[in-house]
Formats: C-alpha cells, structure tokens, sequence
C-alpha cells in the first residue's frame, strides 16, 4: 500500500500523491498560484484547518471510481485526494468569486491598522486581500472591539485583529502541557482569552506569535521597535537546552531587533524554538550567525534581499481552460497599453488617443 | 391519524402505569424478539425519514453506521431543539416522555447501543426531570438495565443537558458539546457513523423520529409505509405558531393540503381576528419563507400539500421545506422586513464564529436588515444582502451558514417591494410596523370543514 499514488489533476496540472494527502498540500506541490491560500490551516498542527474557507475549490470530478463532482465548493485543506480528482482552483469563477467573498468578510471586522501593526509586511491577511480582496469596503458599520486584555509580559494580544484561526488553541494544545487560553464566547462575538486573565508562561508558548497569521499575537520584546521589511533575516543558532536552538534573526546593523523560528515557503515554522531563545537571547554575541535567511516566501519581507528566492513555476500554458483572474495578460484586454507604441516618439505627454488603434 | 399522540390525552400518561396499561412497552417486547437487523430492515421499509429538519432516510442512515470489533457504538438522541418555531419535541418530552424512553430502547437494541445519550436543551430543564424520572420508572420495571427480559443485551440511558446553543442541534457540535468540549461543529467526514462521540460510531436521531419507531416495531414497516403520500410516509408531528386561531401540536398524516391545514377548524382554525393570511414558514426558522399565494398552491398552480415533497416543489425559488415541522402564520399584520431581521439577529447570536463567511456575514446581515428597518436603509442594501446571503450559502462546515441565508434570500426574493417601500418611506415604515399588507390579497375562500 505504502508505494500506491494517487492522480489528482488540480487546475489541469496533474500530479502523483500519496493516499491521505489533502488536496491543498497536493496543490503546494505542484506551487505557484494554484496554490490555495490558507489562514488557518498549519500543516504542523493536527486537527487545524476547515475554519476560514480562504481554501475553498471546486472538486469538478470525486475520483476514478464516483466521477461525480462534489455539490459544494470544498475546504481544500481537509479534504483528502482520491484518485483521478480532478480540482479546480483558480480556473473556477465559483471558486474566485467564493473566496473574494470569504476575504471580505474576514476584513469587515479587521482594523486595517496595518501601519501600526508590527505584524504588516509578514502578514498573511495583507497578503490575502492583496491577491484576492477588493480595494473597497461595503461595511460602513463600527467596527467590532474588545476590551484590551494582557496576557503576559512577552505577549502581547490584539483580540480586534484576529481572525479566529484556532492556531494558536492547537499550539498551545499541542505544544504546552496545559493549555491556557481558548475561545470564549461564540460568533462575531467569541475572542481569545486566558482563563480569569492569567499569563500565558509556558516556556514554547512564544510560538502562538509565529503562527498567528495576523498581528493578533505579537512579540511585546520587539513591540514598535522597528518594520518588519527595515530588518535583514540572518540564520542562527546556539546551543539551547530546551529546544534546537535553530533560529532566525531579525537584525539592523549589528543589532538583534527578533527572534523568531525559522518559517519554510508557506509560512510554517520549521521547528519550534523556545521562549529563552525567543526573548531573552538579544545580542549578537549569544548567537553563531550562519549566514542571510532564504526568503521562499514570495512578499514584502523578502524585499530588497532576494536570496536564493525560488522563482515562481511558470503554469500559464498549463493552466488553459478559463483566464484565470490572477495570470491575466493586460495587454490582451486592455485598449490603453500597447507595447508596440514607443513612448520616446509621442510628442509632448501621452494622451490616450495615442494609443487608438487605428493610429 | 394519530400514532405519536394516540395517548396523549389519557391522564397521567407520564407515569409508567398507566403507559404501560395503554399498550406501552409492546415494542420493546416484540423487538427483543427479532435480531437487530430485522429492527433496521423493518425501518427501512418503513420509509421513516429523520424529522428533526433534513429528512434523511432513517433505516439508511442506521445501516451506514460501522460496526467495528471490540469498539462500543452509540445512540445519541437530539432533543437540543433549538429552532425558533419548532417545539414538538419538547411536547412529546413533557407529556409522554415513555414513548421516547420506549423508542430509545428499541433503538439502542438495533443498533448495539449499550450507552444511549438524550442530549436536551439547557432551556428545557423541567424535562429533564421528568425523563429521569421516566428513565428510573423503566429501570424499576426492567426495560433498562443489565440484560434486559433476560436477553442478555445491557443498556443505559443518560439524559445530558446542554448548556443552550443552537449550533449543539447541529449532529456533530452536539457530539463535540457532549464529548464535554467547546460546541463547534466537526468537519465532515469522517461522518459520526464512523467516528461520532469518543471518536465511536455514533447515529444521532431527533426525538420524533425515535419515537416513531415504536410504531413502527408494533404495526410493522409496510403498515406505517402506508400512511403518509409516496417517500412522505407516517404521521408527523407540527408545531404551529403565529397568527392562527389555534396554535399547538398537531399530527398529520402528511395527505392535508396546506389550505385545509391553516383554515380548516379541525387543524389551525384559520388566520386569528379576521385577518388575512400574508406569509408561512412551513418548517422552521430556517426554512425560506414563503407569500401567502405561494403557500397554498405551487407555482404550477397546483395545490400545495403538507408533505416533504409538496412543500419543496419549485425548489428554493417557488418552494420551501417541511424542515423540523415549525409552521409559523404571519397575517397581514406582520411586518417581513421585522421578521427577517429577527431571525437574522438569532442566526448572528447564535454563529459559532468558526467559519468566516457565517460569523461575520451573519452579523452583517443583521445591522443592514436593522437599518432598513429603522429606517436609514438604502436601495443598495437589498442587493447587498442578496449578495452576503450568496456568499455564506455554502460556503460553511455546518449548515448553520445555510440556515441563517435562506430566509434573508426567500424575503428578499418573494417581499422585495417590502423592502424597497421601507427605505423610500422611512417614516411611516417606523410609525405603523407592519410593511406592506397587499401580499395577504390573493386569498382563498376557507374550506369549509
């Protein structure tokens, strides 16, 4: 059984998985845009994943077998493949239009403080809304709020940015001995919160920061002390006695601004490190620098230092059927940019009857 | 045509006694004499569909549950009734909880179910009582216990109260709540026939449709098949609210006309103070709503039936469901606009806030049907409802997402002028707050008994 694959086509790019693989880590093999998003899916935490529907797609065939397509759109995250799938991700309207409508309504309630968020510019809901959200609200409603609550001296929560991911319940599940906070109350109402207020000390639960998605959890130690995308990641490590002490430093000159674990090209923490590492290991002389960070993850943070970036498969000739939204070549539907226009041999500024193209 | 409440007029029918003198029990003694399958083929041709909304075929559903070695199996029984209009359950609870009691037994037996759990609603607490008592009288008389008449099968039931969400109806959040943790519904699959409370296969069935297998094991599946009209068979328990001259607990056999069963004086006994008949909600909160000429005939003009099949024909753009068997009668007097910003402020409470689409879409809806109704709603709030309620459809784990967008869609669709007359006359939309009445004009004469 263990060598026995499965086919599952996902946006016309076949590929070979092994039984009980979903079709979202079978879609991060192939990568590239066909890719769902997910928010709150985390590939290291068991039992996470289905809440945010940001990974809906569109089964069109169950399988081999039951050729039928699945009636509703389906949580990519926790569906498992069968074999002869076939998906539809961003070839599917339904899908497009589903997930704009989820990234919406995650961001109805956000605060979009995003310029005062320390999270902004490592932040999975910016890149969300980047990629499929609108540029505009219809809510013209307040805002949802909550009474600011502490957790803790190195943690420091903003219940008004979360979106309710349940990672950071799994973590500390999963992680800690004895979980400290959950969900309270239900609906647009539940909020994360401790029991009666306590702290959260464990000492891996600085790991909930690196897993939430959003600025809902961050690091009181780096707390407005600089932007993400100002501090260069350099790889380190040292030799802790609780945890592997593999590292990611986030530096400006000589100085360590963060600590943070190491995170691979979806954004998952490659192994957890521990809440000395993480806090209380500030100084350059604590840690043995193993050289500039490999940026997979294709955002803000990895501008400006493109090391060793992996280069986006190129899928668009695979990808045929419908125009997906995403891939979309302007010069096919626009009137205005012709590249055969040569901007130097327009006299005086543009107009756009220049660009008629009976001229 | 009365199976459920055949009884429910005798006095002291609670009691174990006089249950027992008016034929109780029989059942169990006729089941214990046949062997689980036969119970389960027998309600498979019995044609029993699940009443507590979704109509699922029960005898199908029993025969999916995996009966692995060495691993207990489970009956849990629903009586989490939560639905704004539906209180059926809580009557046959309350007045012939044997009847339950009986059924559970029955059950517990086809199914292999040495621990059988009653999850009831917190809000029912009185009930809950009663069922103990219930299940201690059945102890003291031997149907419950360590081997039963002596057949050596060994069976308890435990009465477990929630502590008063909607979403613990919802089959697998009601596991979760009774597993003692955070009620939010589970991903399906795995379904809880495979893997339901302490990860067990489990088959959760509604009060009613327990019930209705005592019925079934006395007269036999081809007998209950019998009544009913064609997949809709048996009696079915409704709970009628609203402007009615009679509002309560009727059993039909599902061959009414909607016509005869609002008017006619043996059922409903017509719209109460000579008002007209406006709009129904045949089956719950959920269930899209429907005008008042719609209700009593199908868009094919054809009279409307109170079957499951009749009441959903034309689908969600003529039709309805039979849901969980709350008829609500609103008259000419109510306000749909009111109404659907009720319900929409129930779905937005009672979200469990896991999936995004339904736990913020549910509030969002809620503050536009709010501010239409009072008056600072805009032409473009109705599309933009039409197009929230598009997105959570669907698009959620559980059907609560469904649930909470069909009636904001069944409104907009049937009552749109009602909206658009709420935001162009604010004002008089806030001093007499009952919207239009012109939909209650289509009426039929009543049918004369």
């Amino acid at each position: 059984m263990s060598d026995q694959k499965f086919k599952v086509t996902i946006d016309n790019i076949t590929v070979e998985v092994a039984p009980g693989t979903t079709i979202l880590n079978a879609a991060r093999m192939i990568g590239g845009d066909v890719t769902p998003p997910a928010m709150c899916y985390y590939s290291k935490l068991e039992g996470s994943g289905g809440k945010c529907r940001t990974c809906l797609v569109e089964v069109s065939k169950g399988s081999e077998k039951d050729p039928r397509p699945m009636p509703k759109l389906v949580a990519s995250c926790r569906t498992t493949v069968m074999d002869g799938m076939e998906v539809k991700n961003i070839t599917s309207p339904k899908v497009l239009d589903a997930r704009k409508g989820v990234v919406e309504m995650l961001l109805i309630n956000h605060p979009l403080d995003c310029p005062v968020c320390d999270q902004a510019g490592e932040c999975h809901l910016q890149d969300l809304s980047y990629e499929h959200g609108a540029s505009g609200t219809r809510y013209e409603f307040d805002r949802r709020t909550f009474e600011k609550e502490d957790i803790g001296d190195y943690i420091s929560l903003h219940m008004t940015r979360c979106i309710l991911c349940y990672r950071c319940v799994f973590t500390a599940d999963q992680l800690t001995n004895k979980r400290e906070h959950g969900i309270l109350e239900r609906g647009d109402h539940a909020e994360i919160s401790t029991l009666l207020g306590k702290s959260l000390d464990n000492e891996f639960i600085g790991n909930v920061i690196d897993v939430c998605p959003v600025g809902a959890l961050t690091d009181k130690t780096f707390r407005f002390k600089n932007r993400v995308w100002f501090t260069k990641p350099v790889d380190a490590h040292r030799d802790c006695p609780t945890c592997s002490g593999k590292v990611r430093l986030w530096m400006r000159g000589d100085e360590v601004f963060r600590v943070t674990a190491r995170k691979d090209q979806w954004g998952e923490v490659e192994e957890w490190i521990c809440n000395d590492c993480r806090f209380h290991k500030k100084e350059t002389k604590d840690w043995v620098i193993e050289g500039p960070s490999k940026i997979d993850r294709h955002s803000v943070i990895s501008q400006g230092h493109y090391v060793g970036v992996k280069k986006q498969p190129v899928l668009i000739d695979k990808v045929i059927g419908k125009n997906p939204k995403l891939l979309l070549d302007i010069h096919k539907v626009s009137d205005v940019n012709r590249p055969e226009i040569e901007l130097s041999k327009i006299e005086g500024p543009a107009h756009s009857d220049d660009f008629k193209p009976n001229k | 045509m009365k199976l459920l409440l055949e009884h429910a007029h005798v006095e002291g029918i609670r009691y174990y006694d006089t249950y027992r003198k008016n034929g109780g029990y029989r059942s169990v003694e006729k089941a214990f004499k046949m062997t689980p399958e036969e119970i389960v083929e027998e309600v498979k041709k019995s044609g029993l569909r699940g009443r507590g909304g979704a109509g699922f075929p029960t005898g199908m559903k029993w025969s999916f549950l995996a009966k692995p070695e060495g691993v207990p199996r489970h009956l849990v029984c629903n009586a989490d009734e939560s639905e704004p209009g539906t209180f059926k359950d809580r009557y046959l609870m309350e007045f012939i909880p044997h009847l339950l009691i009986e059924g559970l037994i029955v059950s517990s037996f086809a199914l292999g179910s040495n621990a059988t759990y009653i999850y009831i609603r917190g809000e029912y607490a009185w009930i809950v009582d009663i069922l103990e008592q219930a299940i201690q009288e059945a102890k003291n008389n031997g149907w419950l216990g360590k081997n039963i008449l002596n057949t050596g099968f060994d069976c308890e039931i435990y009465v477990q109260r929630g502590g008063g969400a909607y979403i613990c109806g919802e089959e697998t959040a009601l596991i979760e709540s009774l597993e003692g943790k955070r009620g939010n519904p589970r991903i399906k699959p795995p379904f809880p026939a495979i893997q339901g409370v302490w990860m067990r296969p489990t088959v959760v069935n509604n009060v009613e449709t327990l019930a209705a297998v005592v019925p079934i094991i006395n007269n036999g599946g081809e007998a209950y098949a019998k009544i009913g009209v064609g997949k809709s068979t048996g009696t079915k328990l409704l709970s009628v609210c609203g402007n009615v001259k009679k509002p309560g607990i009727y059993e039909i056999d599902m061959t009414q006309t909607v016509e005869e069963f609002i008017f006619s004086d043996e059922y409903c006994g017509g719209i109460a103070n000579g008002k007209k008949l406006k709009a129904c909600i045949p089956g719950g909160s959920s269930v899209p709503i429907l005008p008042a000429n719609l209700t009593l005939k199908t868009a094919k003009g054809e009279a409307r039936y109170m079957n499951y099949e009749s009441l959903a024909d034309g689908g969600f753009a003529t039709g309805s469901m039979m849901g969980s068997g709350g008829f609500i009668v609103l008259d000419d007097s109510q306000c749909v606009v009111r109404h659907t910003m009720t319900l929409a402020r129930f779905y937005n409470h009672e979200s469990c806030g896991q999936c995004s689409p339904c736990r913020e879409g549910t509030g969002w809806m809620y503050k536009i049907l709010k501010n239409i109704e009072y008056g600072k709603g805009k032409m473009s709030d109705i599309d933009l409802l039409w197009d929230i309620q598009r997105k959570i459809e669907g698009n959620t784990i559980c059907p609560l997402g469904d649930a909470a967008a069909w009636p904001v869609a069944a409104a907009i669709r049937h009552f749109r002028d009602e909206f658009e007359w709420h935001v162009n006359n604010p004002d008089e939309a806030q001093q007499r707050n009952y919207g239009l009445a012109h939909y209650a004009d289509p009426i039929h004469v009543p049918v004369t008994a």
